[in-house]
């Protein structure tokens, strides 16, 4: 099964550009198609024969597991949002047809990821990934979607040579770069071994954008185009960096050690410094994008948790935020597409004239504040049980405090945003297109049924480990 | 051992120059020219079919994608160049000093190095390397190409479409 979610993507791809010119603009119709087939595919496997015949005629070393299965759908929610919200705000059918190609592109590396047994190859599809990714921030003609795409392309050729030099340690010291051989190496103790996690882990924090290298990230969110956004902020960093993190730190470190310790450290400075850089901003994408990277810290601080309960909480945050973010993302793409404007301070009162924009925002605001019974709420609960029990008590205390620093940036831009008096200027404003409000509507539903449906599903994450 | 210091010597001088140089044509070809260098050392450390791809692909390859990629710009007026490569020469002057210091450095480190390189997996034939044992790096490099095809597609092609 594992080779055809790979494949159809591929397939996907070529489709959609050998196709007659004719029948190109329905290029979003069948990504969307694919994305959906892939996410049935990967919650419900099916076992038709000449699925088998391509898995044996290919042949990839490939492994479906429960994070593939939580990676894939998720990145599937996120690229459907995008889709829609590309066809409702993308000008021309040229570039509606370059975003399809690099999106399918971006998602075959999310679920190569997703998949893959070795350091090298997690390293390949991250590259094609990000390549993917650096271009779409480019469609937004203009200096400062160059200077946003700039800034992820440098740091992310930083993040390459620091990967690459770590998997040259771990030939060297472990003899191979598949994950048992580097766990191995790291579980016997080697300084040169150690060295080599380290250095793969700076290329992580890197591409995920963890403080102190978080600069980056801002820019390429705030200034790339609405769809993209949705579909960055939705997986595309998160996959590569975080994801990654999840799928090696768990087997690397084992809720211990130095390892564990940097893991706590790193993770609480970015959830604490991306929640008060969140506080200051006026452009509602850039409040969006800090808050992203806070969250994130909050995912990297639960992998340092108890082993047990780490990475469950890891996994349903990272869900959580996914959903969220990309919602969020999707309402300021409305509010932008509408007001020509995402500065906040200009804004006023648009609940009135938006109110399914509003309704949404508020959903995912809370919910990722962490706010009972949303999904949010749940997750931010496990991460600090997960600390608590680890012992950790000063970081699940700073995760609590940093959760009503973000309740405070997200009521602020309720009200800044929402609330109030309309301005003159804002009379006329209506809501968005469907392309807009029908992924809010679908991802506000998600995190409101996984919050009241968490405590049955609780049961099952922690059954058989997320 | 004296050929070898000459090809690195002169592999560093070319990244130095690739990364200093305002002309992207010069620039690719400092990038051939490490390349190519960077070759003769895996040739000479019994790396053949690494020194061959290195050469074929890195040096060859890329340098006419690099190439064919510039034939689509607009070279900048003279005088703007020239204000360019007075800043850029500004800027990173301490760049080859910071090399020289990471060198010398390293030089005092004396650290034995006891590590026993591992036998190539198989039968150690590069196509079964590449066909068999690592496809799937395969795969992601023909994705990173067809980004790059896709990339190219989105910087230098002016969108003349309707808006429909």
């Amino acid at each position: 099964m594992s080779d055809v979610i790979l494949l159809l993507p591929f397939a996907a791809l070529i489709l959609i550009n050998v196709l007659p010119r004719a029948t190109r603009p329905a290029a979003w119709a069948i990504a969307a198609v694919v994305l959906a087939a892939q996410m049935a595919a990967v919650i419900v496997p099916p076992y038709w024969a000449f699925l088998d015949t391509i898995e044996k005629t290919v042949g990839f070393s490939l492994k479906l597991d429960r994070l593939t299965q939580l990676l894939v759908p998720t990145a599937g929610l996120a690229g459907l949002a995008a889709i829609l919200v590309a066809q409702a705000g993308t000008a021309t059918a040229r570039t509606k047809l370059l975003f399809v190609n690099l999106l399918l592109i971006a998602i075959i590396g999310i679920s190569g990821i997703s998949m893959v047994q070795d350091l090298f190859t997690m390293y390949v599809f991250i590259e094609v990934t990000s390549v993917a990714a650096v271009i779409l921030v480019v469609l937004r003609d203009g200096e400062l979607s160059f200077e946003g795409a700039w800034k992820y392309l440098l740091l992310s050729a930083i993040a390459s040579v620091l990967m690459l030099a770590s998997l040259g340690m771990f030939l060297l010291t472990a003899g191979g770069v598949s994950f048992e051989e580097a766990a191995s190496a790291l579980s016997a103790g080697g300084a040169e071994a150690w060295v080599a996690a380290a250095l793969f882990l700076s290329g992580l924090f890197l591409k995920s954008a963890m403080v102190p290298f978080h600069g980056w990230l801002a820019d390429a969110y705030s200034e790339a185009p609405p769809a993209v956004s949705v579909f960055l902020a939705g997986i595309v960093t998160k996959a590569s960096g975080v994801f990654a993190l999840m799928r090696l730190a768990p087997a690397a470190f084992n809720g211990s050690g130095p390892g564990a310790m940097i893991l706590l450290v790193v993770g609480a400075a970015t959830a604490v410094v991306g929640a008060f850089l969140s506080l200051t901003q006026t452009d509602v994408k850039r409040m969006l994008a800090y808050s992203s990277i806070s969250q994130m810290g909050y995912i990297v601080m639960a992998l340092g948790g108890q082993p047990a309960l780490a990475l469950a909480a890891a996994a349903v945050h990272f869900f959580n935020h996914t959903v969220s973010k990309a919602q969020l993302f999707t309402n300021a793409a409305a509010l932008e597409r509408q007001l020509g404007t995402r500065d906040m301070d200009r804004m006023g009162g648009i609940g009135s004239r938006m109110p399914v924009t509003a309704g949404t925002s508020a959903v995912a605001s809370l919910s990722v504040a962490g706010l009972p019974p949303l999904a949010g709420f749940w997750s931010k609960l496990l991460i600090v049980i997960a600390l608590w029990r680890a012992g950790h008590v000063v970081f699940a205390v700073i995760a609590v405090l940093t959760s009503l620093v973000t309740l405070a940036y997200f009521l602020s831009l309720q009200r800044r945003v929402f609330f109030g008096t309309t301005p003159a200027e804002w009379s006329g404003i209506r809501e968005a297109a469907i392309g807009y409000t029908l992924p809010a509507l679908v991802l506000a539903a998600i995190t409101v049924a996984v919050g009241l449906g968490f405590p049955f599903l609780l049961p099952i994450l922690l059954g058989g480990g997320a | 051992m004296i050929v070898i210091t000459i090809v690195l010597v002169v592999m560093v001088l070319a990244a130095l120059w690739a990364s200093l140089t305002t002309l992207l044509l010069r620039a690719t070809i400092a990038l051939a020219l490490t390349s190519a260098m960077l070759a003769v050392v895996m040739y000479s450390l019994g790396a053949t079919f690494a020194a061959v791809l290195e050469l074929s692909v890195c040096a060859g390859l890329i340098s006419v994608v690099f190439v064919s990629v510039i034939s689509l710009t607009q070279r900048r007026p003279f005088k703007d160049y020239v204000t360019r490569r007075l800043s850029r020469m500004r800027r990173f002057w301490p760049l080859p000093l910071v090399l020289v210091a990471i060198g010398v450095a390293l030089s005092f480190v004396h650290t034995p190095v006891h590590i026993v390189l591992p036998l190539p997996n198989g039968d150690g034939d590069v196509r079964t390397v590449m066909w068999t044992l690592r496809q799937m790096d395969l795969f992601g490099q023909i994705l990173i190409l067809l980004a790059g095809v896709f990339g190219v597609l989105v910087f230098f092609k002016k969108d003349t479409s309707d808006g429909k």
